[in-house]
């Protein structure tokens, strides 16, 4: 079986800028696939060129087995959701979700129909006779999932849909897209610079830099091996030891990233459990940040940060504390 | 010390305003409320009021007695010529404005940028700084039987295509300058910047979002023209055919210069509340343009034309 989405060596070149770079990527069909990394990394213009809307400057494109540079966006069977939604505002919520049947000349009667079954979908059954501009953002964000999903598109491409909302709407929406991946087992491509959204939702994340993939896998896999600094550091922050360190602390001689929940911070002389390596420090500054804490330190020179549970006011600013790791929790990492 | 209490004092004007922000906004707002209240509406209420006034044939004097008798008088056939022939006019005028106007518009709106942008406008608004009158000149210039347009036409022998042209029935004449096809043509050479400008603007607000959103939807480029692109236009093209239309149907000189002299709204009311005298007849007539073009305005929001807005 074909993959759903696959690139070939694709670059991207806008004159010397290079936005995306001999990239190569493969995604299966059902798979709920995120493109993750800081703006201007290139996973846009991906996205871009899956939908049509960018041709490759060279390299090899294909969408579900058929080959698709040269293909405009209105032949291809892929549809996107809008960074800002893109809703038209001349037409009502309803005519905005029938707008890709009307265009392919299916009936009044049936697109309705369709377009009423998509926005109960999406929660918005009652909402056909609004126009764009009485919705809010999130209902906005909806109507634009209504609209690209009545099309029953092989592959949905998202882009950074989620960016224009409020933490708590961003959270529900997170949950429902996912239950509506698995519910319609469709093939989502979706588009983050948040590193959270891309973990909780994604079967696999690509992380971007400078227009090249830089480490692929799946949420967990990215996670907890990175295999870069610029991944261990944007993939949730992680504590970057340099090779001396990390080599004499139960590590190997490399750039070695640490994840801060993986330490354990105890008071000086107190026993620890397992096997641990142990450092003493002494405590830099102190965040507390609802269920957990974070503390910073300073040992011999490193920082090193731990996040650890909340309990009570055990440590104090400037005290002297032990912090301890798993050695299987050093991750050793290319040089970049 | 004295400074410090005049700051103190021009603070409490500046406290006060900012507490009671309506007294702020209803002082920013008498001067252009009494400008369009009693100089503009005003006299447009004088002026329909005339209209209900009626000229005493033998005095030649304005009897002040409420009557529909002027307006009666509008619907004799040589008026209600007049009345079509304006119509007509004003909107060939407008229909071919909107045509020539909104490609020079896409293209201003869509591709121009920087440098070329600065071109389009300064095309665009470069003839409306020159006197109206100038341009209309320099029209029939141009239209005459002497002029550049027939002196063209002889050189690549195609004099016969404008005889052709002339020997039409109604818009013909003896040359393009003593022709409606000569009105016409100077009436679009005259409005079409204030097509041009309202067209491009809506353009302008087209985002290119919105035409990608279309395409990813299935629509091809004809399609997006018809049903996102042109339909979002719209407000843009009805706005610059309120000028076009407006501006035609209130004109007394171009026809009065251009053309075979046949009289159009605006040269009726010239000569009537001119040498006629009889303002009455006037009024009722300057009231015809204001009707039709609330009626334009009506048939344009019941089609959908300002859903966009």
């Amino acid at each position: 079986m074909p993959a759903a989405v696959s690139f070939q060596r694709v670059s991207r070149h806008f004159g010397h800028v290079r936005a995306v770079d001999d990239v190569s990527l493969e995604i299966a069909e059902g798979e709920f696939f995120a493109m993750l990394g800081p703006s201007g990394s290139g996973k846009t213009t991906c996205l871009r060129l899956i939908a049509g809307f960018e041709q490759p400057s060279s390299g090899h494109i294909e969408i579900f087995g058929q080959t698709a540079e040269g293909l405009p966006p209105y032949r291809r069977n892929v549809n996107t959701v809008f960074q800002d939604y893109a809703l038209f505002p001349h037409m009502t919520v309803g005519e905005n979700v029938a707008y890709g049947l009307m265009i392919k000349g299916v009936g009044r009667a049936e697109r309705d129909a369709k377009a009423l079954d998509s926005l109960s979908m999406v929660k918005l059954k009652g909402f056909e006779q609004r126009r764009p501009s009485q919705l809010s953002g999130g209902q906005r964000q909806r109507v634009a999932l209504a609209r690209a999903l009545v099309n029953q598109p092989k592959v949905l491409l998202l882009d950074e849909p989620l960016g224009a909302l409020d933490l708590k709407l961003r959270e529900q929406m997170q949950e429902e897209l996912k239950a509506l991946q698995k519910q319609l087992g469709i093939t989502f491509v979706f588009v983050t610079h948040d590193q959270g959204e891309a973990l909780s939702m994604a079967n696999r994340v690509a992380i971007f830099n400078d227009g090249k993939i830089v480490q692929e896998g799946t949420p967990n896999d990215v996670y907890e091996r990175p295999r870069s600094r610029f991944v261990a550091d944007f993939v949730g922050s992680s504590n970057l030891l340099p090779p001396e360190f990390a080599m004499a602390h139960g590590g190997t001689k490399a750039w070695t990233s640490l994840r801060p929940e993986k330490i354990k911070v105890v008071a000086p002389g107190e026993p620890v459990h397992g096997n641990h390596h142990t450092v003493s420090g002494h405590i830099i500054s102190i965040q507390y940040q609802g269920a957990v804490t974070r503390i910073s330190t300073d040992v011999e020179g490193t920082r090193i940060a731990a996040v650890v549970p909340t309990l009570n006011d055990i440590f104090k600013e400037g005290d002297p504390v032990q912090l301890a790791w798993e050695t299987h929790n050093l991750v050793a990492m290319d040089a970049a | 010390m004295n400074t410090a209490t005049s700051a103190h004092s021009r603070g409490r004007l500046a406290d006060f305003l900012y507490r009671n922000s309506g007294i702020l906004t209803l002082a920013l707002l008498l001067p252009p409320l009494l400008w369009i209240g009693i100089v503009y509406l005003g006299s447009l209420f004088a002026l329909l009021l005339q209209s209900f006034y009626s000229l005493d044939e033998f005095s030649g004097l304005i009897v002040h007695e409420f009557t529909f008798s002027t307006y009666r008088r509008l619907f004799t056939p040589t008026n209600l010529t007049i009345i079509l022939r304006t119509v007509v006019m004003a909107a060939a005028v407008t229909i071919v404005s909107a045509i020539v106007a909104f490609p020079i518009a896409y293209y201003a709106a869509r591709y121009a940028r920087g440098g070329w942008k600065a071109l389009f406008y300064l095309a665009v608004m470069m003839p409306l700084w020159s006197s109206y009158l100038v341009k209309v000149y320099a029209w029939k210039l141009i239209l005459a039987k002497e002029g550049i347009i027939t002196w063209i036409a002889d050189k690549l022998h195609l004099g016969w295509v404008l005889d052709g042209l002339l020997a039409l029935p109604v818009i013909g004449g003896s040359s393009l300058s003593f022709s409606y096809i000569g009105t016409f043509l100077v009436f679009v050479y005259i409005w079409l910047p204030y097509m041009i400008l309202p067209t491009q603007a809506a353009l302008e607000r087209v985002a290119k979002n919105f035409i990608e959103a279309s395409a990813d939807l299935g629509a091809t480029p004809r399609q997006t023209f018809s049903t996102v692109i042109f339909p979002l236009a719209l407000p843009g093209i009805i706005a610059g055919s309120i000028f076009t239309f407006s501006l035609t149907l209130g004109d007394y000189i171009i026809p009065q210069i251009v053309g075979n002299s046949r009289p159009f709204i605006g040269t009726t009311v010239y000569a009537l509340q001119g040498t006629a005298g009889d303002i009455p007849l006037a009024a009722a007539f300057t009231v015809v343009p204001v009707i039709i073009m609330g009626i334009y305005l009506i048939v344009a929001r019941r089609m959908g034309a300002f859903n966009a807005l």
